[in-house]
Formats: structure tokens, sequence, C-alpha cells
């Protein structure tokens, strides 16, 4: 009887982790079952790999700096995708304008096409053709997402510092709204193809096809990673944002600055979104103004998984939502491909419902 | 005021006081000041730009619609946050479930696509029935998150619902049975019944063509003749937004029904202190999970009301959750836990910051001449170094005023946090209670001294 | 057992008088109660039982784990072991609105009135089950005229009540405007609006004149007496402690360091080394 009585309390105790080690069992089994008999062949499996780690980075790298902001300010930031966004406008433009001063006006380069501007074939972005601009684009993306978070953070979220999370909240949806709908004012609402995809190298690795905008943008994101980690990990300042993020009160008694804190956690915050939303584009080829409004859900996923708070559970969140958007593939086939999205918010709702802390526990808020 | 001031003197600002307190007093006239702002504003706009009657009909019928809808759902949210706390940001999700349902039920067997073809009373009942219970799958695990998770979760859902209609996989699928049914993936539902105010006027509703029954005839040859209206649709609308209007009132007396009784006591104590409520006994997430249902329900009947009857639009794009957030800035505008605030605010929200600001482009362009010019920014702001301002107008005019519209919004939704939390009317405290609670009573009738005051033999001092 | 308890039959054999059940199960019983949050042991292995119609005073050292034994109790807490017998049903773990249904209600150290809502509706918010609480019923119009009917008889005891605790001048107030000491009243007074059985009181006198005291003090005897009402009562004023409370139970570091009446608690050594320092 005794494992039988084991086995039941665990099932009472714990039925999230129960269901969920059951289905990845099954999918996992029956993903063998698909390699092995030849229904899935292994370059589509690391397509579908690739893909989901690719866009899983982005997710995490934007994700770090909702992961902060909401453990050490406390509230859900809304605008998180908007800074995305912004990130996304302004280093393309000088990305634009650089690659094509020599043969376009400037006007028409730096709003990215709008108007009558000219057309990405035309101007020829690309990593292998115009490399510099890339970079120049990217630093200016930090740079620029950096400047407006502060900004933002002067003029909203300082003068009500104490007020409760859901009237922070709000006034983040405030500050989405605007920042959203300045950038369809300054630019344009339709979707604009950015980068010149015919030269884009790309590379065949054992079936599986890797273009060199992915390979950058693992790179990056990477290195961004590992930088972070060693800010946070080497740094007088990752610890005071540690003990911040567990209490604010405490941690000004003990003399840690409060503002300077915070402010770095806005630069550190808005600087990952601007380079993940500089990213986003270089990987999809085209840009919209609500490009970081519909990944916004996808990365509160991300941080809800990993644990709010914990910055590697942003970066594992990441992983996990953009690796099962990917690979649910597999089994949604045809009509079915639309429930990707779907099936990564139910992830999330599921979590939130049996383990609100996320996987790495996080630090609760008040 | 002083006795001796002469009357002529006092009466204009007594006039102008008493006006002022009845309209903190009475709600009804409130709202009725509102409204007659409202039709006044819009009738100059008709005029300033040179419509004729028919125009001025079909403007008061928009404002009459949007207000109406934007009122309904505000009040059904209220109900879920400002009430019991219940942090819903998926209310577009709730739209679509009702009037998605509605459509699948009413829809012929033979159309396209294909759906049970009930009556449309049917439909309306199973719609709200239908999101009422997708309310309750949503609250069952989820009403025990915080806030803001809640927030999430409900947007999660509502994106989830959506996508769900969206996709090519249920665009017309057969239930065991036989039984066909579709939404029509991402064009949607072109087919919905005709609006049932045209009964009235129309002898067969659903034909474009049909005649027209005694009173349609008697009202539409009325117009003709004395307003030279011939358009008659304009009459239409602004009848079916006069019935909605009477749909609003009747869901406001339920709600204030719902509002001012023990059961509102406790939805307010919830959203206050749910430890609280809980330690006198009140079984809270029973309380939380009526109140969603009920909510969710009259967001379902919106949905019919607004996307089904009224604009047509039943498809997926028109429940994004930008939708939703326009009802949550109403909400906060109007002030959140006032039935009253919450007409107001829709009532604000519809007329100023989303119908005027379609009109504003014809009234520029009219009065100041301005076309609708260049269509980059660049080449908007470039000549104002050589002092020309009016490219730039031009600029705003060519569709981004839409957009400044709603950077406007954001801006005042900051505002609004800052400053004035509680929104327009919040303030105004509408009693949890069935009865009068000061009634036949004073208070601090039998006069005595403060009970935490020390007395003389030195006691304890409260803080 | 008394007639009103919901409680399993505790295998007595039969016959017994009632006054010898009244002795024999106390309306609350504590046993081996412990509550740990993380590595902190708030409540480590508590027993005692608070007797019948009794005034039974609690006290401690700050962090004694009253307040955290007061949660456990009542459901805000789940105890990490042991049991909470309420009129013989253990009782531990179920949700606080449970418990209060059950008749055992609790006022908080920190008064936690509702504070934009009036005075008047925090009391008319304590009665327990009341009609208007089911939503069809304020709803439906011919339920509705039950339910302003119960309103109405509502309301006049809950001026009664703000007369008898001297706060019906703020009756129309937000609670939150309220001072200290009035909330403190507002929060006994809503307690009592729920008719309970057992009343949990932590620290209700503080910020309370002596002369309204005496007069909260000779209601709460007089509940006792007439309704059957069972008190336990946390108090740091040691006067009203060793004046009124019998027995005297002394908590110190998540255990019951003592337990017995006034005069033996004065005069047990182990209770004064505990306070040194915290007596009054």
């Amino acid at each position: 009887m005794e494992p039988y009585a084991r086995g039941r309390r665990l099932l009472r105790d714990q039925p999230g982790l129960v269901v969920v080690s059951a289905v990845a069992l099954l999918l996992v089994g029956d993903l063998v079952a698909k390699l092995l008999g030849g229904g899935l062949t292994p370059a589509r499996f690391g397509g579908f790999v690739w893909d989901g780690l690719v866009i899983g980075l982005l997710i995490g790298l934007a994700g770090i700096g909702l992961s902060l902001t909401y453990s050490i300010l406390g509230f859900a930031n809304f605008a998180h995708g908007d800074y995305i966004s912004w990130g996304a406008f302004s280093g393309w433009a000088v990305a634009y304008l650089l690659a094509g001063i020599d043969r376009y006006a400037a006007g028409g380069l730096l709003l990215i096409g709008a108007g009558d501007g000219p057309a990405p074939g035309d101007v020829g972005v690309s990593i292998t053709n115009t490399p510099l601009s890339i970079v120049a684009g990217l630093v200016v993306a930090v740079g620029f997402t950096v400047g407006v978070s502060l900004l933002v953070d002067r003029l909203v979220y300082r003068p009500i510092r104490s007020a409760d999370g859901i009237t922070l909240l709000i006034a983040s949806i405030g500050v989405a709204f605007a920042l959203r709908y300045l950038i369809v004012f300054f630019f344009y609402s339709g979707r604009q193809g950015v980068t010149d995809i015919s030269r884009v190298p790309s590379y065949d690795i054992g079936g599986v096809v890797i273009n060199a905008h992915e390979l950058t943008i693992v790179v990056v994101a990477l290195a961004l990673m590992v930088g972070v980690h060693l800010l946070l990990q080497r740094s007088k300042l990752g610890k005071a944002m540690r003990a911040m993020a567990d209490n604010r009160d405490l941690a000004q008694v003990t003399g840690i600055p409060v503002e300077g804190v915070i402010r770095t956690t806005w630069i550190l915050g808005g600087g990952l979104a601007g380079a993940a939303g500089y990213l986003v584009v270089l990987t999809q080829g085209t840009i919209a103004y609500d490009l970081g409004w519909l990944l916004l859900l996808l990365i509160f996923a991300a941080v809800i998984m990993g644990g709010i708070g914990s910055v590697y559970g942003a970066i594992v969140g990441g992983l996990v939502i953009g690796l099962a958007s990917r690979l649910s593939l597999i089994w949604l086939t045809g009509d079915l491909s639309s429930f990707a999205e779907p099936v990564a918010f139910g992830l999330m709702i599921f979590v939130l419902l049996f383990r609100p802390e996320g996987i790495f526990g996080g630090v609760s808020t008040a | 005021m002083s006795a001796d001031s002469s009357p002529t003197d006092r009466l204009p600002t007594d006039r102008l006081d008493g006006f002022r307190d009845l309209l903190e007093r009475s709600d009804a006239a409130l709202v009725l000041t509102a409204m007659a702002a409202f039709y006044l504003l819009f009738l100059s706009i008709g005029a300033i730009l040179n419509y004729d009657f028919a125009g001025l009909i079909s403007i008061l019928g928009q404002v009459t619609f949007f207000t109406a809808v934007y009122a309904l759902v505000v009040l059904a949210l209220n109900l879920q946050w400002g009430y019991a706390g219940l942090f819903n940001i998926g209310i577009a999700g709730f739209m679509a479930v009702g009037v998605y349902t509605m459509a699948m039920l009413t829809a012929p067997p033979t159309g396209s696509p294909p759906g049970l073809g009930l009556p449309v009373a049917v439909g309306v009942v199973g719609g709200m029935l239908a999101a009422a219970f997708v309310g309750i799958l949503t609250a069952l695990p989820a009403l025990r998150l915080r806030a803001d998770y809640l927030a999430i979760v409900t947007v999660a859902i509502s994106e989830i619902i959506r996508l769900t209609y969206n996709s090519p996989a249920f665009s017309t699928f057969t239930l065991p049975g036989g039984i066909a049914l579709g939404t029509g993936g991402a064009n949607g539902i072109g087919n919905f019944p005709s609006n049932p105010v045209r009964a009235i006027y129309y002898a067969d509703p659903s034909s474009a063509a049909s005649e027209t029954t005694p009173i349609g005839t008697a009202i539409f040859g009325f117009f003709e003749t004395v307003f030279g209206v011939v358009r008659s649709a304009v009459i239409v609308d602004l009848t079916y937004g006069v019935v909605l209007a009477v749909v609003v009132f009747l869901v406001y007396i339920l709600l204030a029904r719902v509002g001012n009784s023990p059961f509102g006591r406790v939805l307010k104590a919830i959203r206050e202190d749910e430890i609280v409520a809980k330690s006198l006994g009140k079984d809270t997430n029973r309380f939380k999970i009526k109140t969603f249902m009920l909510g969710c329900a009259l967001m379902g009947l919106a949905g019919v009301l607004w996307q089904g009857f009224g604009t047509g639009a039943v498809y997926p794009q028109a429940f994004r959750p930008e939708l939703t957030f326009y009802i949550f800035i109403a909400v906060i505008i109007g002030g959140a836990g006032s039935n009253t605030g919450s007409v107001l605010g829709g009532a604000v929200f519809a007329n100023l910051l989303f119908l005027m600001p379609q009109y504003l482009p014809n009234i520029i362009e009219q009065t100041f001449a301005i076309r609708a010019d260049p269509n980059n920014f660049i080449a908007a702001v470039a000549p104002i170094a050589a002092g020309e301002i009016t490219p730039l107008l031009g600029y705003v005019l060519n569709q981004r005023l839409p957009a400044l519209r709603f950077v406007f919004v954001g801006i005042l939704l900051v505002y609004l946090m800052q400053n004035r939390p509680e929104g327009l009317l919040g303030h105004r405290t509408e009693t949890a209670a069935a009865v009068d609670l000061s009634e036949g009573h004073t208070p601090g009738g039998t006069a005595r001294s403060d009970p935490t005051a020390p007395d003389e033999s030195g006691g304890v001092d409260d803080e | 057992m008394s007639s009103e308890s919901a409680g399993t039959p505790d295998g007595r054999a039969g016959g017994t008088a009632v006054s010898d059940d009244h002795e024999d199960e106390p309306p609350l019983r504590v046993e081996n109660l412990r509550k740990e949050f993380g590595g902190i042991t708030a409540v480590d292995g508590a027993s005692f039982s608070v007797a019948t119609e009794s005034l039974t005073g609690l006290i401690g050292p700050n962090g004694a784990g009253k307040s955290t034994t007061f949660n456990c109790i009542t459901g805000i807490h789940e105890p990490t072991a042991g049991a909470v017998y309420l009129n013989g049903t253990d009782i531990a773990g179920l949700a606080p609105n449970v418990v209060a249904d059950r008749g055992l209600v609790r006022t908080f150290q920190i008064a936690r009135e509702l504070a934009e809502m009036t005075v008047l509706e925090n009391l008319m918010l304590a009665p327990q089950r009341q009609q208007g609480e089911s939503l069809y019923r304020s709803v439906l119009p011919t339920f509705r005229d039950g339910v302003i009917a119960e309103e109405t008889e509502l309301r006049e005891a809950v001026w009664e009540s703000l007369e008898f605790f001297e706060i019906d001048h703020l009756a129309e107030e937000q609670a939150g405007t309220l001072s200290g000491g009035q909330r403190k009243l507002l929060e006994m007074a809503r307690a009592l609006m729920t008719d309970p059985d057992i009343l949990l009181l932590d620290e209700p006198f503080a910020g309370v004149n002596p002369t309204l005291e005496t007069k909260l003090l000779d209601r709460i005897n007089q509940l006792r007496a007439e309704e059957g009402l069972t008190f336990l009562l946390v108090e740091h004023d040691m006067d009203i402690i060793m004046e009124h409370c019998d027995p005297v139970i002394v908590m110190h570091q998540g255990q019951v360091l003592a337990e017995g009446p006034s005069e033996a608690i004065r005069n047990n050594e182990r209770v004064v080394d505990a306070y040194f320092g915290e007596q009054q």
C-alpha cells in the first residue's frame, strides 16, 4: 500500500507537477516515435528547435527588463512592449540612414520608408552587406530606449513612487498608449519590410537552414545576457538590486540608494528591451508599430514562468516559451498551427495556477 | 450671502449654485445634462459641416449609439472591478464570445458560415449564457490570483478566444451528430441577423428592399415631408440608439440594485480587504464568481448589441485588447465604483475621445482650408524652419489625428493616476445598502464627548 | 456537548449531565499547535483551552506568537502541525469564512476597518447569513422586499451598537478617517454584530479611554452571563488582565509558559522573567 499512498499524496499536493510530468512524458515519447518512424525528419525538428531558440532568446532578453521592473519597482509594466517597439524604430531609422545615405535623401531613410521612401530591396540592409550600419543601429536602439525609459520614469512614475501596484500598472497602460501611437504619428501604422532578405547569407547545417541574421541575434543576445550576469553578480549594484527586490523599505533604511537602483533598473531594462526590439526586426525582416505589444503577452508568460525578479528565470522562461511555441507545431499541423501562440498562453496560465512563484521561485512583491 | 445685498445681485449665482447642487444630488440630472451638452456639441459640428437634416439625425443617432454601448460595457466592468475589485482586462474576449455564439446559434444551416438557425431571442440569451460560461471557466481557477496576475490571465484568455475565432481550423466545422457550425475564421461572420428594430419599420426586416409597415410609412413620410429626409436608414439607426438607451437604463437599475444591497456591500468589502470579509464569515469566492459571471454575461450582451446589431463587425480584428483598454479608460475617467460615473465615463469617452476626433479633420479642413497633404513627418516639419506650419497641420490631418488622439488618451490616463485616481466621479458615494442608513437617526444625536479622548482620571490617549 | 455545536460526538457514554459536558469539551481547544514560516517557528507546540463563557486572558511579550496563534485558529494561516478544536471538531486549516460561520470571530490587533466604506456600512456588513447576500434576492422584485425589511431591522441594531460604543456621531464618516481608538471600537462593534459564540479580541482597548473601557468590559461580562459568549482576550494592559480575566494564559517564544488564575500568574517567577522590563 505504501507506494500507492505516496503517489496519491503527490497527486493531491502537487497536481500541477504530476500533470506536467505526464504530458511531458507523452510528448517526448511521441516525439521520439515520430523521429524514429520518419514522421518527423531530424532536419525539420532541428529547424523548429533553432527557431524556438532564436525567438526564445529574444523573449528572454526582453523579459529580463520586465522581470526587474516588476520586482524592484513593484508593478507590471504594460508599456514594456512599446519600449521594445521604440528600440526597433529608433535603431532601424539610424541603420537605414547609414546604409542608404550615399544614395537616398536622409528624410525618407530616417522614417524607414514612410511615405514615398525607398524600398528595403533598394537600400539593401543586411549584416553582410552593411555591417556597420547594423551595429550602429543596435547601439542607437539601446541608447534611445534607455533615454525613453528614464524620461518616462522621471515624468510618470517618480511622482507616484509610493502608489500601489495597480495604480502604477494603469499608469503604464497610459504610457503604452502614448508611446505606441507616437510611433504611428512619426512613422506609420502599417507593416514595413526592412531588411533585404536576398542579401542575407544562409548556411545549411545538417539540413537545418540558419541565416546570418539569426546567428547574429544569438551571439548578441548571449553576449548581453552574460554581461547582465556579470553586472549583477560581481558588482555592488547587483547586490543592491537584489536587496531592493526583496524589501524596499528595509533597503532604504540600510542606506541603499533607492533612486539610484531604480535608475539602473530602467537603464538595464530599457536598454535590453531596445536591443530586443531591434533584433526582432532583424529576424522578422519587417517592422510595425505594435511589434512590441504583440510580443508583450509572451514576454509576461516567460517572466511569470521563470519567476518574477529572477533574471535567469526570465531567460529560461523565454526559452521555454519560444521553444514551446515552435515545437508545438510538430503536433499542431495545418489549420491547427494557428494555435501555437494560444499554447504558450495556456502554458503561462497553467503555471500561474499551480506555481505562481514560477520555476525559479522569484521574489514576491507585496 | 448677506441679507442686505440686493436681490438682483444674488439671483444669477443662486441659480448657478442651485443647479450645481442639483447635479451633485441627482444622478439623472447629471446624466441628462451631460447628454444634452453632447447633443448640442454634435449638432453644432453638423451645422459647421453643413450637414442636411438627415445628416444631423445621423449624427444624433451615432452619439446615442456609442454612448449607450460604451455605457453598457463600462457598467459591466464597473461591477467586476469598481465593486468587487476584479481586474478583468479580457473584456473584448467576452464580448466576442457573446456575439459569436449568437451568430452561430442564429445563422441558417445553409448559410456561410453555417449555424443552428434558431430565433434571434434565443441567440441573444445564448450569447449571454456562453459569455457567462466562459466567465466562470476563467474565474474558477483565476480568482484566487492577485489583481495584476488576474489582469494578465484575462488578457491572455481574451487573446486565446480571439485567436480561436480567427483560426482557419474553426472557420467551418462539424460537431459530432452532424451539426455544422462556423466562425468564419479571419473574415468573421458577414451574415449576422438584421437589427430587430427594423421590424418596427419594415414588413420584412431582413430584406433591404422590403415594404414599410404602417408605422414605418407614417414616420418616414412625416420626416420626408416636414424635414426633407429621404434616407430612412438614419431614422432606423436613431431608433436603435433610443432602444439601446432604454437597455442601458434597465441594466443600470439592475446594477444599482446589486450594488445597493448586502450583496454589493460584501463586494465592496472584498475589494477593500478580502481577509476582513472572510473573517466576518463571507464566502468570498462565491461572491466573486457570481459577480464575474454576471459581468461577463452583460459584456456578451454588449457584444451582441454593439458589434452584432450595431456596427456589424463580427470579425476577430474587432476584438483586440485595444477595445478592452478603451473601456478601461472610460471606467477610470468616470470613477470606479460609481454606476452613474460609469455611464458618464462611457459618455465622455464615446463622445469626446472616440466620436469627436473623427469629425475634427473635416472641421479643420473646412474652417481653415487646410488639405491633408504631406504624408511623412519630415516633410511636415522641415518647412517650420521657413516659418510655415501649414504642412505640419496638413500632416496631422492626413490620418495622423487618430494616433494623436490615443497619445492624448495615454497622457490623460497618466494624469488621472497621478492627480485624480478616483476619476471624475469617484468621490460620489453610492452607499451599499437597500435602505437609507441614516433614516430616522442623526449622527451624534446624543451629545457626548469623544469616547477615545482621555478623561479626568488620565486614560490612554488615542493616536 | 451543547446543543448548538456541530461537532462530532466525542465517544463519551450517553446520559451525562449537561453541566458535565461544559466541563468536558471546551468551546475552543488548541493542541500542540505549530506554525513555521520558512526558517522561523512562530508557534512552537502551544496547547491551551478556553473554558465556556469565560473571559480568558492571553498575554506574552512581543513576538510570543499570540497573533499567529489567532491567525491559525481563525484560518488565516494553516498550521504546520497540531489541531484546533472548535466545540470538539478540528477546524485547523479551514477557510476563515467557514470558521467565522461556525461562530468563531476575531478582531485584529491593527484595526482593519474598511476605510472607504462608512462606519454604518462597516457594521451593516457584519451580521452573518443576510438574506440580501444572495444575488437574486437583492434584485428580483418580491424578494427585494424581504431584503429591505431585514435591512431596516439591521439598521436599527447597528445604530444601537453605535450609540453603545459612543461612535454614533461618526456614523456617516468614512471609516478611514477615524482615529486609531475609534477604529478599534469599530472593530469590536463589528465583531459583536456577527452574533458570535466565541470572540477572540486582539488588544481591543488600545486607545480607548478608561470610562468607556469599563463600560465595554461590563458589556462583555453581560454577554457572557446572558448570551453565553466566550471571550479570549489578548491585552498588554495588565490591570485589565489581572482584574477581569480568569484564567490567564501566558505565551512566550511560541509556547504556553503558564496557565492559571491571574493571582498565580502574577506571582509566577518564569512569567516575571519573560516579561522582565516589559511590565507596565
